[in-house]
């Protein structure tokens, strides 16, 4: 089924941001694989919980507070629903994929880790899906395997089957790579994980507001999104983990609302997924959470991807008519992500030069150095997509890009 | 010989007198193209000043009581901003480089938004200039 198009005008006109000026010209924001902007809709629910609706969750007696329990947990059940979990108590909230790893390496992987057994990851892995995996990876003195992969940013599934082996317990990849864009086969990463025995990680930082996906056919045993990418508020994100992996879990941090008893001799715990969530949640960003999902889901998840794919598109070929592009990251399956250099100019200088123009890009290392490392190159700048942009944005983007050219000539 | 603070005050008026943005970074990317050559044998990860998004490169001599700084940058900008620093403060007895007033950035006529914009790193080097300077100060108080 060809999905809806989508109205691209009418969703603008949800986001008061793009009205603004930025350096005395109208906003063009690429750079929503950083951080997404906000519909009014999702600021409206934020508001209004905080303004009538407030009050703590899981802890009162009263009214106000069972109301907003309630609510804390819908979103839960919204969460399951939207990742495609089985139960809502497969879903933990978290500050977001960086929390969500690292709660993984230390609660689960601190538990099945240990000398000679190995952690499988790939080179074009955040920080996030890195750092937490080498600390208790050297605490457990197992290892970690890295998988490249080739010029155009695609995995080798191959070299992949040849390296999960019996030592193989945990098995962590990004579904979408937040530097160069590919797509991964994530589906089949994580058959070959569980056929070897092996715990399935997915990043689904970037793919989970831009593509459609459920956590069932991807095989993922663990599972992360962040909510301020997902058109949502800061501080807030989801961990789904299958029902009996996180029973089996240790809590990573102690404290309130996530115990059974506690003695000064011993504590018993909660069960999951509120083991998980030591001291008072962030219960308004979650309640933004719920919004922001809802408000996906009325779009689209198919219009969504469509809508920026066509953009991705329409701006690789753009793109390609300036002297001295590369673009970083060219495997046939990418999500709205374009990664580039232009010859001779430093991604700083290219960022710093399209602010001045208005234009909002990223440039640096995207917390992934081995990315850079791979292409030989510092930093790369990337300018990224979401339902909001339009074909004017890229136009005044590449219009940019020639003024910069034009300046550092 | 200038002080720090009538070189500040040339490149204020310099910079005041640019009203065009483009205008005012081509003037620095042109300041950046005539910077000194780096010492390869510098360049080096102790060298390197945290804090910037691209990479900068710093090396300072105490040379008959005054301070000689080299620094280079791979972006043309902030070569440019690297090469209105040394002309402030390469050159200068530490306690000069010291005395002169954290808020000249704001001063300089940069325009506001290249001042504030943290990732270029402006401050992140003026911080390593003062730091080499009490260093420099404090061994010269020792001796």
């Amino acid at each position: 089924m060809k999905p809806e198009h989508l109205d691209v005008e009418a969703v603008r006109a949800q986001f008061p941001i793009l009205q603004r000026e930025v350096n005395g010209r109208p906003l063009i924001f690429l750079d929503s694989a950083a951080t997404s902007l906000k519909p009014q809709a999702v600021v409206d629910t934020i508001a209004k919980f905080y303004a009538e609706e407030y009050a703590t969750v899981r802890r009162g007696v009263y009214s106000l507070s069972q109301e907003a329990t309630a609510r804390y947990e819908g979103v839960r059940a919204q969460a399951a629903r939207f990742l495609g979990a089985e139960d809502p108590d497969e879903i933990v909230f978290v500050r977001g994929v960086t929390e969500a790893m690292n709660l993984v390496a230390y609660s689960y992987g601190r538990s099945v880790l240990g000398p000679g057994d190995e952690v499988l990851i790939t080179e074009m892995e955040h920080h996030a899906n890195i750092v937490p995996w080498q600390i208790v990876c050297k605490e457990t003195k197992a290892t970690i395997k890295v998988v490249s992969f080739d010029d155009s940013g695609q995995l080798d599934l191959d070299e992949i089957r040849r390296k999960i082996t019996e030592r193989t317990k945990i098995v962590s990849v990004v579904h979408v790579s937040n530097a160069l864009g590919t797509v991964n086969p994530v589906a089949e990463i994580t058959r070959m994980a569980r056929a070897k025995g092996a715990v399935a990680i997915v990043d689904g930082a970037q793919s989970t507001p831009h593509i459609p996906l459920d956590v069932q056919s991807l095989g993922a045993d663990f599972f992360a999104c962040s909510g301020h990418k997902m058109f949502g508020p800061t501080g807030v994100g989801l961990l789904y983990g299958r029902k009996e992996l996180l029973a089996s879990m240790p809590p990573w941090m102690g404290g309130g609302e996530m115990i059974d008893k506690v003695t000064f001799e011993e504590t018993t715990f909660d069960d999951p997924p509120h083991r998980f969530e030591a001291g008072t949640p962030p219960i308004a960003q979650v309640i933004g959470l719920g919004a922001a999902m809802t408000w996906i889901e009325e779009l689209g998840r198919p219009s969504i991807a469509a809508h920026e794919h066509a953009l991705l598109a329409y701006a690789t070929r753009a793109i390609q008519a300036l002297p001295g592009v590369r673009i970083v990251g060219t495997a046939p399956m990418k999500a709205g992500i374009l990664a580039f250099t232009l010859d001779g100019i430093h991604p700083f200088d290219i960022g710093t030069l399209l602010d001045e123009q208005g234009i909002a890009i990223r440039v640096g290392h995207h917390c992934a150095q081995p990315v850079m490392r791979h292409y030989g190159v510092p930093a790369t700048a990337r300018a990224s997509f979401g339902p909001y942009n339009n074909e004017g944005d890229i136009d005044g983007f590449i219009e940019g890009l020639r003024k910069v050219q034009r300046m550092m000539a | 010989m200038t002080t720090i603070a009538e070189r500040q005050a040339a490149l204020v008026e310099r910079f005041g007198k640019i009203e065009d943005w483009e205008e005012r970074y081509s003037e620095i990317i042109r300041l950046g193209r005539s910077l000194p050559e780096f010492p390869e044998d510098q360049r080096t990860e102790r060298n390197k000043v945290k804090g910037c998004q691209s990479q900068v490169w710093m090396h300072a001599a105490l040379e008959d009581g005054r301070v000689e700084f080299l620094a280079d940058s791979d972006a043309a900008i902030v070569r440019g901003l690297i090469a209105i620093l040394l002309e402030l403060y390469s050159g200068e007895p530490p306690q000069s480089i010291l005395a002169a007033p954290p808020s000249f950035i704001d001063e300089l006529g940069l325009g506001s938004h290249l001042s504030q914009n943290r990732a270029n790193g402006l401050s992140a080097m003026l911080k390593q200039m003062k730091l080499y300077a009490t260093a420099f100060q404090a061994l010269a108080q020792r001796k």
